[in-house]
């Protein structure tokens, strides 16, 4: 389990997350959801440790993580996977360099031990015979997939997503969740994904926490959400027209 | 403007002191450094061996040209030509081009990483992202500058002796005679000494550049500018420096 306790982080005057407490539940997928510029993405990065927080501490499994320097940070960085909201994967290595990055950093696998690997999680989120190909050479819904294959293949107990769909098509989305999902289910790993897509909250929303204007404003299960009369919570949630429609009914 | 300098310089030192942490594998930067030798010394020989030859050239044209008074033997244009070669255009000049070669593509290719999050990906996993990024650069650029240098050398003088006898301004037998008299090995030294110093700050200073960037495509292509405008800025700076220290 994953606890963020009560932290600060401001910008120059701007203060972005203001006493956010939230805690992301073992072996679920845990989403944060609310527009755009009002704080998910600086909580994402400050739960994994890329912004430092002003006030306040982030525990995983009962490990203060804010407390820690960089050298502390390392074991529970390695058991951290990331996906990047592009991908972030590494122009100049190919899919399967891409995939093997991290073990050829911290493990001692000989190279067939890498290989089988990397092919295992490449099958895993449905990727074959792509191996030598590189990032450009690739459309956007793969590179996704393998930014999930690299975040997995060290096992990771703590899988963050930073905005999966963004720039995919509906159907597309709706694999690259169900993968989520399933690999959330099948590892136990205690999953933070960050979304403003409805889509996904209604694929995969097991427990979420909803921010505005830089607080937790709402948090609770899908179910909870659905009875909810939070007026900012609904605001944001049946702002489309298919999602009202859906309220209506 | 004073604070930002200051601001600029502590941040160059707290990067320059984020380089030099024991390596997550020693293997990856071994092959980190192998392929960057490759990237800065032969993907720079191109440019560095057309640039030495015209250079070679003009420098011996232009010495046979204000050398005219008759006490003055012909060979001294050799002897001109060569010091001028070795004390300065090699190891300034040279560096100077590579500045704009290597230094761009330094910071375009970190400032690149940082804009498109492969920066934080690095981060994430626990690696020390400018140590992985910055130091093999570093290292390959110490390795490799003084053999680009000392081609540039080889060849801006044979730009020299070709150009003077295609011309008859400096027949063959002069030329080889000037560049072989009087000459001090010291100033090779000197020479590499510069290029040492010369390839740390290209690398260095390019990388921290291409490290700090913040925002998209318009701040990549402003750092890489920045890298080259401040990299040759320095390197003026050092030359003066270690020109005082070494040889004043």
């Amino acid at each position: 389990m994953i606890k963020v306790d009560h932290i600060y982080k401001t910008f120059g005057e701007k203060t972005v997350l203001d006493d956010v407490s939230c805690t992301f539940e073992t072996g679920k997928v845990n989403l944060i959801i609310g527009q755009s510029g009002m704080g998910k993405t600086v909580l994402m990065k400050c739960t994994v440790g890329l912004f430092e927080v002003d006030k306040g501490a982030v525990y995983f499994d009962g490990r203060n993580f804010s407390e820690m320097n960089f050298k502390e940070r390392k074991p529970i960085r390695q058991e951290i996977g990331m996906v990047f909201q592009g991908g972030a994967l590494f122009d100049s290595l190919t899919v399967e360099q891409n995939v093997m990055f991290p073990l050829n950093m911290f493990t001692h696998m000989s190279q067939e031990e890498k290989l089988d690997r990397v092919n295992f999680c490449l099958q895993r989120v449905n990727l074959v015979n792509s191996n030598k190909l590189f990032p450009s050479e690739i459309s956007g819904g793969m590179k996704k997939r393998v930014a999930i294959a690299r975040a997995i293949s060290m096992n990771p107990k703590y899988l963050f997503c930073d905005e999966p769909n963004s720039g995919l098509d509906p159907k597309t989305s709706i694999v690259i969740d169900n993968l989520i999902m399933e690999i959330t289910q099948e590892f136990g790993t205690t999953t933070v994904v960050n979304t403003h897509d409805m889509n996904s909250l209604t694929e995969m929303g097991e427990k979420i926490v909803f921010i505005y204007k830089g607080k937790n404003y709402w948090e609770g299960t899908f179910e909870e959400l659905e009875m909810s009369d939070n007026p900012e919570l609904i605001d944001f949630v049946y702002a489309s027209k298919i999602m009202k429609s859906m309220r209506k009914h | 403007m004073l604070t930002k300098t200051w601001f600029e310089i502590g941040r160059y030192w707290k990067f320059m002191k984020g380089l030099f942490v024991k390596p997550e594998k020693f293997i990856v930067y071994y092959r980190q450094v192998m392929h960057e030798l490759v990237s800065i010394g032969v993907g720079a020989l191109g440019i560095v061996a057309l640039t030495s030859v015209f250079m070679g050239a003009v420098i011996t044209l232009q010495s046979a040209y204000n050398l005219v008074n008759p006490m003055v033997p012909l060979y001294a244009v050799g002897i001109v030509a060569r010091d001028s070669i070795i004390l300065e255009f090699s190891p300034t000049i040279i560096m100077l081009v590579l500045a704009g070669k290597i230094g761009s593509s330094i910071a375009s290719e970190i400032g690149t990483m940082r804009v498109t999050e492969q920066i934080d990906a690095l981060e994430i996993m626990g690696i020390n992202s400018s140590g992985y990024l910055t130091l093999p650069k570093i290292v390959a650029g110490l390795l490799i500058c003084p053999f680009v240098v000392i081609i540039s050398m080889f060849l801006g003088i044979i730009g020299g002796w070709i150009a003077g006898d295609m011309s008859g301004i400096v027949p063959s037998a002069d030329y080889i005679r000037g560049i072989q008299d009087q000459f001090l090995p010291f100033n090779i030294v000197f020479a590499l000494i510069k290029t040492l110093v010369f390839a740390y700050i290209i690398t260095s200073v390019s990388a921290y550049h291409g490290f700090h960037t913040d925002g998209g495509a318009l701040e990549v292509g402003q750092s890489s500018t920045k890298a080259v405008v401040y990299s040759s800025i320095f390197i003026l700076i050092f030359d003066y420096i270690l020109t005082q220290l070494i040889l004043a």
